[in-house]
């Protein structure tokens, strides 16, 4: 046992010690330490460099408003992790840690020259400084603040931990294990209630848990045996879960919560194998109560922030319930009560300590205990300065004035090895705020609490502004019993004895003889800001808290500002002559502790990051080589690459191939909605922009849809299969969009039409056979089938069957192509590609994928809607005025077709593109002007679609171009990084204008 | 994440729905009778309150039903869900 370890506990179990390695050197400490607690009992302090003047820093706190003992965890590039507290991670066999921060080592650190130059480098420094000149961006600032940005290292491989969601539904919930969550949860499971209490430490209790002052008794007992018995009490009541090391990271409206549970975190790295490793809870309660505690706030003076300077309570924590102290020669500086509890209880252990009060006095029982047992106490004094540059090792004194606003009479010089600093309470209001709450201001103490909320919320004991231990006790069970709307009696008759505060003295920023420019008090330790950088803030005019956090970056670090915050905008208030709170108080937002991107995504990695829909045909597509491309969520056979093709020439083939001879496409993911209904075909007529009654049954006809702004929303072929059955198809990507679409019309616009909407996306699969000869080979296939023009006619379909399974075959054409569309039930989908494939072997038909098809749509100069619109093109603009009715009334879009904008002549209009070079491809999306020479360059538009036609042997091209269509012959330049291309304004189509290959 | 008492299915969690817009914006019969900021008022004026909204919704995620919803943006309290063609309730 080391000689800081000066108390047994029965929270550290020191029959299992526990190895691990910080900053590559090996430590021991036992089962039951946190990191910080095992590097204190070995009498390490210095645990990291400040991130702006890589000050050395020691660990201050021991929770998770840690702002320095942030370290990396494994050196593993899959494993490690950055910004963990040393004060919240438990150690385990194994566990190797390193400081953050710190270059070449945490004891000599080059950027400590920051600290040395910090004069240059005030509050808005980087916006400042990083301004001009603007050559200097590349070369010079952003290499250094790359260089000198962010909080350790992130992961580059994998994350190969397990993580793991789950819902849950409760009555209650209780945050917080404290003595009030305690009292609250057992009230509530009393009560018939399913209650879930939860708890970011290991064990219950909070801070009273290792209570042994004789100060605070409950029934004639110290409050932490009462407390003890009482958590025994409650882990025996059937309908309360109990989480530990589980911590509340968001707090949504209707009461709905994130916690993470860590549930290997502290396991040796041989027992955390193959378990998940941590829990996303995502609880719905019915209630709330929140009882989080409090906070306790650092004080204001020069040079704060000095390793071995810790929270008052947290030395109070490492020595009753890790039994380590932090020091063999403490000051504890206060300006409360709270830090009587610490020096007592180092008393007790023989650690020699004093105090340094800023109240007048203190009349209070635990004041007076401390008097009795001798220990030093300086009232109505200030810590003027700290010294020692890794560690602590004396403070300066001097006397306040009456008023409180500066020092008087003489300097006292004191040695020690630990300062404790206490500057009263504030009460953990994060999970109130997060929910929407507001704060109220309460003076007595200089603490925001809650607002009442209407939500089934409430919050109680420390976090609610109540600190001693009577009125924790009786408020909490007052206010549950209102909550719940119960009447529980359980503590009418405990009996409270404890010490009570009388006195109080609250100054923000503590006075010194030293300009406040030339001092170091620090505000947030994490971000490094300090008083004067918020005085500075203030003074360049920002007024509220909000611009003066981000300027200043108080608060904005992982910690949230937990420690800094009331000092900010207790300086502002100070400054501003405000009251405290008018100039708005911080907003606390999720998460209350940093989460891991494996808690947050739980299973949802690798496959099943995100849903794949696959064809019926997909693996003939994978036994076929496709390359495949998701469109939306299905995977689609982009292109099938034969003997170690490049896409290119893949492509290239294919295309020649359809046209010359047959091609096969797997376009079952084109979106099928079954229309039904009396009013099936009005409703046609008010959906699409072309008429519809006069389709006869068995005929196809394309639609083009429009939003009601009058822009092309949509497309597709549509079937009449009878009088008052249609199938329609819409483009892959918006077929969930489109029956969306047409659902809200006819609940909500028509409810009068006698329609139905099904989606038979899924049902269906459809083998696409295009090119000369087709016909012969749908003839092999469907023997029976009479496929004269006269019977077959383009863009008409007909039952009829496979094997006894029925099919629907429709001659429609994408690709301009003679071309038949076969539907079968998806569960047959594969056997017709099969039979496809080997009735087209004499053909050579070739299987193609979507690259192909869109090449050779785009020889005809057919659309594609997402790729050659985007929203902002009306029919007209496609030059497509042809399939808008002219006498229909209305349809979806028709009145916007003729509002001043949509009919200006200048609106960007789809074109054809001829390069001159006819080997040049275009780049899709490449700016067009027509001429280089006048600056600013006006830009005409871009090209959506462009392609090298095999068929035509050139590169063909569509765009969207200002005043388009009166452009035919137009020279215009497509200026490239390197080049200008030339290139003519064209028809949009390219091949067989005369449309006579749909009959060949 | 609000719940939402769908009319048709219970209460759901939000994510099962999706927002339409504000509520009682009545597409014209005649569109054609009207002039272009008479079609404008319908086509792109929307009321964006701090406060009780009437707004459309839409089980997307679950039976599909388009139904109203009398919320409080301010605090996402939701006051009262009608069907489709019911009459709205008075504020
Ligand atoms: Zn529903």
């Amino acid at each position: 046992m080391s000689d800081l370890r000066v108390h047994k506990t029965k929270y550290i179990n020191e029959t299992k010690r526990v190895s691990f390695k910080y900053d590559g050197k090996n430590y021991f400490g036992y089962e039951g330490d946190t990191l910080a607690s095992a590097l204190l009992a070995n009498g390490v302090h210095l645990i990291g460099r400040s991130f702006k003047y890589h000050r050395p820093r020691g660990i201050m706190s021991c929770g998770s408003e840690e702002p320095n003992a942030i370290c990396q965890i494994s050196a593993k590039n899959d494993l490690t992790e950055p910004n963990v507290r040393a004060t919240e991670l438990e150690i385990y066999d194994g566990l190797e840690a390193f400081s953050q921060n710190c270059w070449p080592n945490v004891k000599f650190d080059i950027g400590g020259i920051n600290n040395l130059i910090s004069p240059l480098i005030p509050a808005g420094f980087y916006y400042k400084t990083f301004m001009w000149p603007k050559s200097f961006w590349k070369k010079v600032y952003e290499p250094l603040i790359r260089m000198s940005a962010g909080l350790g290292k992130s992961p580059t491989e994998p994350d190969p931990d397990i993580y793991d969601h789950k819902y849950v539904h409760y009555d209650v919930l209780v945050i917080g294990g404290g003595l009030s969550g305690i009292i609250s949860a057992k009230i509530a499971a009393k009560s018939n209630l399913k209650t879930l209490l939860v708890d970011d430490k290991k064990t219950l209790g909070g801070s009273t848990i290792y209570q042994s002052n004789d100060s605070f008794k409950i029934d004639d007992q110290h409050s932490s045996k009462w407390l003890e018995k009482e958590i025994n009490e409650i882990s025996k009541i059937e309908n309360l879960t109990v989480k530990t090391r589980t911590s509340i990271a968001a707090y949504h409206g209707y009461n709905y919560l994130l916690a993470r549970e860590n549930l290997t975190d502290h396991l040796s790295i041989k027992d955390k194998k193959d378990k998940i490793r941590q829990r996303l809870w995502k609880i719905r309660a019915k209630k709330v109560i929140v009882a989080t505690g409090a906070i306790e706030r650092p004080l204001v003076f020069n040079n704060n922030d000095r390793p071995g300077i810790l929270l008052s309570n947290s030395i109070n924590k490492y020595l009753d319930y890790y039994g380590v102290t932090c020091g063999k020669n403490i000051v504890l500086f206060t300006n409360n009560d709270s830090a009587y509890e610490t020096a007592i209880s180092l008393y007790k252990k023989g650690i020699k300590n004093l105090i340094v009060d800023l109240r007048k006095n203190s009349q209070s029982e635990i004041a007076k205990q401390a008097q009795n047992l001798g220990i030093k106490i300086y009232f109505n004094h200030v810590v003027t300065n700290t010294f020692g540059y890794r560690r602590i090792n004396s403070v300066e004194l001097m006397e306040l004035s009456d008023d409180g606003n500066t020092t008087i009479g003489n300097k006292i010089k004191l040695n020690c090895d630990c300062l404790g600093i206490s500057g009263g309470w504030t009460p953990t209001v994060h999970m109130h705020t997060q929910s929407g709450g507001k704060l109220d201001f309460k003076n007595d103490d200089q603490v925001f609490i809650p607002k009442e909320i209407d939500n089934d919320q409430i919050s109680v004991g420390a976090c609610n502004g109540d600190f001693d231990l009577e009125t924790i006790i009786d408020k909490t069970v007052n206010k549950i019993n209102i909550f719940l709307e119960i009447n529980n009696q359980d503590y009418k008759n405990t009996k409270v004895d404890c010490s009570i505060e009388k006195e109080k003295r609250n100054i923000w920023l503590l006075p010194n003889k030293i300009p406040l420019g030339k001092t170091k008090c620090f505000i947030d330790f994490q971000n490094d800001s300090t008083a004067k950088d918020i005085k500075l803030a203030l003074k360049e005019g920002f007024r509220s808290i909000e611009h003066v956090k981000r300027y200043t970056t108080t608060g904005m670090a992982t910690d949230q500002g937990k420690l800094s915050n009331m000092h900010a905008l207790g300086i502002i208030a100070d400054t501003a002559g405000v009251k405290m709170g008018t100039l708005g108080t911080t907003t606390f937002r999720p998460p209350f502790t940093p989460l891991t991107f494996g808690t947050i995504v739980g299973r949802n990695v690798g496959k099943f990051f995100e849903v794949v829909r696959k064809t019926s045909i997909h693996d003939w597509h994978v036994d076929n080589k496709a390359k495949f491309e998701n469109v939306g969520q299905w995977k689609r056979p982009w292109y099938y690459p034969k003997n170690g093709e490049t896409k290119h020439d893949a492509v290239q083939r294919e295309s020649k191939a359809a046209r010359d001879s047959a091609g096969i496409l797997d376009a079952s993911t084109l979106g099928k909605i079954d229309i039904q209904g009396t009013d099936a075909s009005e409703f046609l007529n008010r959906v699409y922009t072309n008429a519809w009654s006069k389709l006869s049954i068995g005929k196809c006809r394309y639609g083009l849809m429009l939003n009601e702004d009058g822009m092309v929303y949509d497309d597709g072929v549509t079937t009449r299969l009878a009088e008052n059955h249609y199938l329609m198809t819409t483009t892959t990507g918006g077929a969930a969009n489109v029956l969306g679409k047409l659902e809200d019309y006819l609940q909500t616009e028509w409810p009068e039409l006698d329609v139905y909407l099904t989606s038979v996306t899924d049902h269906y699969s459809t083998a696409s056979v295009c090119g000369p000869n087709s016909k012969k080979i749908i003839n092999k296939i469907f023997p029976e089938l009479d496929l004269s023009d006269e019977n077959f006619p383009h863009m008409s379909f007909k039952n009829t069957k496979l094997d006894n399974i029925n099919c629907r075959v429709m001659r429609i054409s994408f690709t301009g192509e003679l071309s038949y569309e076969i539907n079968i039930e998806s569960k047959y989908g594969k056997s017709l590609w099969e039979k496809c494939i080997s009735a087209g072997q004499e053909f050579n038909i070739t299987p193609y994928g979507t690259e192909t098809m869109h090449l050779l749509r785009a020889e005809k100069g057919f659309i594609i809607v997402g790729q050659d619109t985007d929203g902002t093109m009306t029919p007209s603009d496609l030059q497509m005025d042809w399939i808008v009715s002219k006498k229909k009334y209305d349809f979806i879009g028709k009145r916007s077709l003729y509002r001043s904008d949509t009919i200006r002549e200048d609106r960007k209009q789809l074109v054809g593109l001829l390069t001159d070079d006819p080997k040049e491809i275009l780049e899709e999306g490449a700016q067009i002007v027509l001429d280089t020479n006048t600056k600013p360059i006006d830009m005409l538009g871009h090209v959506t679609s462009s392609y090298f036609s095999p068929n035509l042997n050139k590169s063909i091209a569509l765009a969207v171009v200002r005043s388009g269509k009166n452009m035919k012959g137009q020279k215009l330049t497509i200026p490239m990084e390197n080049k200008n291309i030339n290139v003519t304004v064209s028809d949009t189509i390219f091949l067989d204008k005369e449309n006579k290959r749909l009959n060949a | 994440m609000f719940l939402i008492n769908c009319p048709f299915c219970g209460e759901r969690d939000q994510n099962e729905f999706s927002s339409g817009g504000e509520a009682h914006i009545v597409r014209p019969k005649q569109p054609t009778e009207l002039s272009d900021d008479q079609w404008a008022e319908f086509l792109f004026m929307r009321k964006n309150i701090k406060g009780v909204q009437f707004e459309r919704w839409n089980h997307s995620h679950g039976c599909r039903k388009w139904f109203n919803v009398v919320r409080d943006t301010s605090n996402d309290k939701i006051h009262s869900v009608y069907k489709m063609g019911e009459k709205p309730p008075v504020k």
